[in-house]
């Protein structure tokens, strides 16, 4: 037996009990990036494919909504950081071994082109706003020159947005301080999964009968790979060391068993996936139930992701000091 | 790299928690916040019982993953020494090397946000000094020197006792060491 017990008050603010950095606006900010990532992968490969008559809205209307997304995902991040005011830190150095500072430079070079993409569709699928793009001085230019190198914008778009989903997951998984997330098979999971809420949006959005076919046919196979790729994770940690192996305890009876299987996988995956199988080209109801399904299992697997992996740690100090206590004295 | 190391003898600790009290005094650590702490640690099972104090703080790791986690630089190594510091200045406050450090050694300064730690009092260090948690300790546990001198306290201590790091198996290279 062994007990190690804090002899000293020790309650550092979001550090103890456990960990409790990162709450909804990380979980959010992954969750909108690999969205924003899936977006623009899939508005490429409707470019790229020709297939612009059969997937209407992913070849006119989708691209706009990826800088939308990632924005939003952009000002939870902000959001999160203690120190707002340096956040220009992040572009004042390139540190090589930080996935964070990768993650801001990626960012970078990813604005420009979506924006690009987007303005390469504006007059097809939104001609108001190509109207109001006309306006600004050298707009249309832009627009026209967005449109005639659409397809080589396409062809750029597609290994940054991989980057930009793997890069999600990597942020996590390149942690080894938190057992939870030190696998490599985070950063494809977040991919995938971000490339699976990204395609139930045209769904969402009203599409066409056959594009909205199409959608739910790539994400059952998107599922499918998710479902596939949480086991390997699973297994990833009970082969593991014993922080790994006490860190699969927390879904496997412990404290997040609940949320991770009921929460999560039960209505966030398999549920979705059987309504995509059974029925949703019979009934537009269970599709539409199905996409807000898989939308909703996006999110919950960033977020009890960023909570449970927090909560798996290297050391486990029981804590007898009260802060209220300390609340008491000061008042 | 010099490489400086912090010696704790855990059989002349006696969890009194004056290096903590000093730690908060010398660098005017705000109430609620802590740098260092000390633990107690009970092994076997009655009646063959085994307690041991250890006073912990920061581990001024030699592959210090807060350092190579932090996105702007402001973690870094001190004068090409193993102390790790963080530059207020370049921090943002985005936490990942607090969720990098395996043993939780990281505060966040309340209200400015930028992310405080353990300096070894490396203001002290530069005048030849010990760091204050060690000048104060009463029991004379604490010990404090480079690892480089082979004459040095430290350097003594480590070749003539039995010791040991905490997880060291994280391959973090920790410096602050445990006389058993």
């Amino acid at each position: 037996m062994i007990e190690e017990v804090l002899a000293t008050a020790r309650y550092n603010p979001k550090i103890d009990p456990t960990l409790g950095i990162w709450t909804w606006e990380i979980s959010f900010y992954l969750f909108m990036g690999g969205m924003a990532a899936g977006i623009m992968l899939f508005a490429a490969w409707a470019v790229l494919s020709r297939k612009g008559d059969q997937l209407v809205f992913a070849h006119s209307r989708f691209a706009l909504w990826a800088p939308v997304v990632l924005s939003l995902g952009m000002t939870t991040l902000f959001l999160d950081l203690e120190y707002k005011l340096h956040v220009f830190r992040f572009y004042t150095s390139l540190q090589a071994t930080s996935p964070m500072s990768w993650g801001a430079w990626v960012l970078v070079l990813i604005y420009p082109l979506m924006i690009g993409q987007a303005l390469s569709t504006l007059r097809q699928g939104y001609p108001m706003l190509a109207g109001l793009v006309n306006r600004v001085p050298g707009g249309g230019r832009v627009m026209r020159a967005c449109e005639a190198q659409r397809r080589m914008i396409a062809w750029l778009v597609i290994p940054l947005a991989v980057c930009l989903g793997i890069y999600t997951g990597v942020l996590l998984s390149a942690f080894g301080a938190r057992p939870f997330w030190n696998s490599g098979v985070l950063g494809l999971l977040f991919l995938i999964s971000g490339m699976s809420t990204a395609a139930v949006l045209p769904i969402l959005a009203g599409a066409n009968p056959p594009e909205r076919h199409f959608f739910e046919v790539v994400d059952i196979g998107l599922i499918t790979a998710e479902l596939v790729l949480i086991a390997l994770l699973l297994i990833n940690l009970a082969t593991g060391g014993a922080q790994h192996i006490q860190a699969l305890a927390l879904v496997t009876g412990g404290q997040y068993t609940v949320p991770f299987w009921l929460w999560f996988v039960l209505p966030g995956l398999l549920v979705p996936v059987v309504f995509e199988l059974v029925a949703a080209r019979r009934y537009r109801w269970l599709g539409l139930t199905a996409a807000a399904l898989v939308v909703y299992g996006g999110f919950m697997l960033r977020y009890l992701m960023v909570e449970i992996g927090q909560v798996s740690r290297w050391t486990d100090y029981a804590i007898q000091f009260d802060p209220q206590l300390l609340h008491r004295l000061v008042q | 790299m010099t490489t400086y190391a912090m010696v704790i003898d855990t059989r002349t600790c006696i969890g009194c928690g004056d290096c903590v009290v000093a730690c908060k005094n010398e660098n005017k650590v705000p109430a609620g916040l802590n740098r260092d702490w000390v633990v107690e640690a009970t092994r076997g099972e009655y009646p063959d019982l085994q307690t041991e104090f250890r006073s912990e703080r920061c581990n001024h790791c030699g592959h210090a993953t807060c350092v190579s986690s932090c996105p702007t630089g402001a973690s870094h190594y001190w004068k090409d020494t193993n102390i790790v510091l963080v530059a207020e200045e370049k921090c943002t406050g985005c936490k990942a090397c607090i969720a990098a450090c395996p043993y939780d050694a990281r505060l966040i300064m309340h209200p400015q946000g930028y992310v405080d730690k353990c300096t070894f009092c490396h203001h002290r260090v530069d005048q030849g000094l010990d760091p204050a948690c060690v000048s104060s300790c009463p029991t004379h546990c604490m010990h404090f020197g480079m690892l480089d001198d082979r004459d040095s306290n430290v350097s003594r201590l480590l070749r003539e006792r039995r010791h040991k790091v905490l997880l060291g198996e994280t391959g973090n290279d920790p410096h602050v060491y445990y006389l058993l």
